[in-house]
């Protein structure tokens, strides 16, 4: 594919039959009003002069990437690479979106900023954007992801944001963003709000991504200088998508290099029992787009299934959607078990402690490259740190603090 | 002419207003919507909202979120929810019923199944909250197809612009919410829904009813003196969610049934 053929979403906001604006009409009025500030934000330079001065000092960009010598010899196969999204400021990629929409609310004039988080990342990443920039910052949380994920609250507080446990429904992520869309309908007038993945209402999907694609932007660079070349395969965790949209994206139009996304397969796609919406799902309409849901025959939206709380959302972002058909892209599961062993391998064999949703995508490069060629290159988005994860993986390996 | 269309029409022949009231099918269980659609109609209901309840009701305020938690936990679906009203159907061939949802399960249906299903069982209209007009042009179709009137929403943002592109493929009314917010949300500004009102009707030749954050039969009467027909909604669910917490249904339709005439008399305060 040439630049000039992959050119998505449309001016209306679809990936072929995916994306869209599937909202109720009170929220229209706001969504054009972000669409024309996104539009006169990227035509102004001095807007991404200001992002790109923040990623650098505020978050720490570029990410390095490393490779992960120990841990490719003992595959036995291709070279495995790790894109150091772990090392930026708040321990994940989710800041570098929340720069972006943060530095939209300032040029907005809007004092609130909202979110809805999962694991407690995009909230702790928004909460820290907030009080950079002197936001009021509310995050909605499912309250059984309160429960699960203490310390990350406990994060989002002392950074001055309120949490707010949403006890709706399943009490989990796709709650806390229903509940972060009703915030917003009702206080339009001085409220921005920051959605953490590449999902939502058009133009949230194509934002994101834009402010995650510096991600891949820099691998484009980095790559040649540590690897001599682009490597053979990019590989990343998908939840909502951002970060294997972020990386992804500067790579569609690059012929040869495999773009593999995956997903979560908790206890087995088998057992239905996961948060796999590419591999399992079917088109819908949720969350303002239309994309692979997880969903009963009566349309209702089903409860999802991850040791990892970032990856249990029971949609995707709707460019996904359309990678996958069009066959750009390639989606796999990885099972919970599976993701728990590649997180301790990285551990003991790199030095590393990966976030359980990157561990997803390490487990399927450590399976793809025994079956490849020593001078085969795979590049894994190590989308974040494991730190917020030591609760669930003493759990599930039977050690209590 | 549909049933919305000889509604109105007749209405306007007495010089009265429509009184529309929405209930969740499936609150608090299945047994219960047939007759409480009956006891609307006999408090004086002109058109019935019928609530298909979803898992992620994002437009809905708590009150109405939790009578889809109720009917969804007894089992109730689209399916379920259009032979309700094909049972309503058997005593009841005169008032319209409207249905008001989400886009999920009537594309899991098919579109084009459930434009059959709904119009066999008797539905006149449909809202689906999240298919606003630039996302709806195959839905208008397929309700017109099967002589049904798709249903749109305009909001206080809506520019003059929307409101044309709305009034294109909307028919049997359009449904004005009368604030920027979820359903069941406070205050209720009269005086700014009533200058809103003759920008959408040089736009539109429909009727508009009002909704959203009216509770009361003097509010409905401010607004009855403006609008075509007055929708109310979470103060009904509270009344059923009140008149049914024991796990005792008996009293519920003798309190919605007086809670609506109530109202009713509030709406016919005002004569044309
Ligand atoms: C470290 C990390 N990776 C990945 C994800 C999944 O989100 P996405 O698919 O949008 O990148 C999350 C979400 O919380 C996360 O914290």
């Amino acid at each position: 594919m040439s630049q000039s053929q992959y050119n998505f979403p449309d001016a209306s906001g679809h990936f072929g039959p995916y994306g869209g604006v599937f909202v109720a009409e009170t929220l229209f009025g706001a969504l054009d009003e972000l669409k024309a500030a996104y539009a006169a934000a990227q035509a102004d330079p001095a807007f991404r002069a200001e992002y790109d001065y923040e990623l650098k000092h505020f978050v720490g960009r570029p990410s390095p990437i490393y490779h992960a010598k120990r841990l490719s010899e003992v595959c036995g196969g291709a070279q495995i690479y790790l894109k150091r999204e772990d090392l930026n400021h708040t321990g994940a990629h989710k800041v570098n979106n929340c720069i972006g929409q943060a530095l939209l609310a300032k040029r907005m004039g809007k004092p609130r900023v909202i979110a809805e988080t999962g694991a407690g990342q995009h909230g702790v990443a928004t909460a820290t954007v907030a009080a950079r920039y002197g936001f009021e910052c509310v995050v909605y949380m499912g309250s059984e992801d309160v429960r699960r994920q203490a310390a990350n609250v406990y994060r989002m507080k002392l950074l001055g944001a309120t949490v707010v446990p949403v006890e709706s429904g399943s009490k989990t992520l796709k709650d806390a963003l229903n509940e972060a869309m009703r915030d917003w309908v009702t206080n339009i007038h001085n409220t921005f709000y920051i959605i953490g993945t590449v999902a939502g209402p058009h133009p949230y999907p194509m934002l994101v991504r834009d402010f995650q694609k510096i991600i891949g932007e820099e691998c484009l660079e980095q790559m040649p200088e540590m690897a001599g070349r682009q490597p053979d395969a990019v590989i990343a965790a998908v939840g909502g998508g951002s970060n294997a949209m972020g990386i992804f994206y500067p790579y569609i139009d690059v012929p040869d290099v495999r773009l593999i996304g995956v997903e979560a397969a908790g206890s087995g796609i088998e057992t239905g029992m996961h948060a796999a919406s590419l591999t399992a799902g079917v088109p819908g309409v949720l969350h303002g787009n239309r994309t692979y849901l997880l969903q009963n025959e009566d349309g209702q939206i089903i409860e999802t299934h991850s040791v990892s709380a970032g990856l249990d959302y029971p949609g995707v972002g709707p460019e996904h959607a359309w990678l996958k058909d069009i066959g750009r892209a390639e989606y796999q599961p990885i099972k919970d078990g599976e993701a728990l062993k590649a997180f301790h391998d990285l551990c003991r064999l790199e030095g590393i402690i990966p976030a359980l949703e990157s561990s997803h995508a390490i487990a399927y490069a450590m399976k793809l490259a025994p079956t490849l060629a020593k001078d085969k290159i795979l590049l894994v988005n190590l989308s974040g740190r494991g730190d917020k994860d030591m609760h669930t993986v003493a759990e599930k390996s039977g050690i209590v603090f | 002419m549909s049933r919305i269309q000889k509604t109105f029409a007749r209405l306007n022949g007495e010089g009265r207003k429509a009184l529309i009231p929405f209930i969740t099918a499936g609150d608090p269980d299945a047994d219960l919507t047939v007759p409480l659609m009956h006891a609307l109609v006999e408090a004086g209901a002109d058109i019935i909202e019928l609530g298909v309840p979803f898992s992620d009701p994002m437009a809905d305020g708590p009150t109405i979120q939790r009578a889809s938690e109720r009917a969804l936990a007894k089992g109730m679906s689209l399916r379920k929810v259009l032979q309700l009203v094909t049972r309503f159907r058997t005593e009841d061939d005169k008032t319209p019923v409207v249905l008001m949802g989400y886009a999920n399960p009537i594309e899991a249906m098919g579109l084009t199944t459930f434009a059959e299903k709904a119009a066999q069982s008797g539905v006149d209209g449909v809202l689906v909250v999240d298919y606003p007009p630039e996302e709806a042009e195959k839905f208008g179709a397929a309700m017109k197809a099967q002589g049904m009137d798709p249903i749109f929403l305009i909001a206080p943002t809506s520019s003059a612009e929307r409101i044309a592109h709305t009034a294109k493929i909307a028919s049997g009314y359009v449904y004005y919410v009368s604030l920027a917010g979820v359903t069941g949300s406070g205050a209720l500004n009269v005086e700014a829904v009533a200058q809103k009102l003759p920008l959408i009707r040089e736009q539109t030749g429909l009727p508009v009813g009002v909704g959203f954050g009216i509770r009361d039969a003097a509010t409905a009467a401010r607004i009855a003196a403006f609008a075509d027909a007055v929708v109310v909604g979470s103060r009904i669910i509270e009344e059923i969610e009140k008149s049914t917490a024991n796990g005792d249904n008996s009293s519920a339709c003798a309190n919605v049934k007086a809670l609506v005439a109530e109202i009713r008399r509030g709406v016919d305060e005002v004569k044309k």
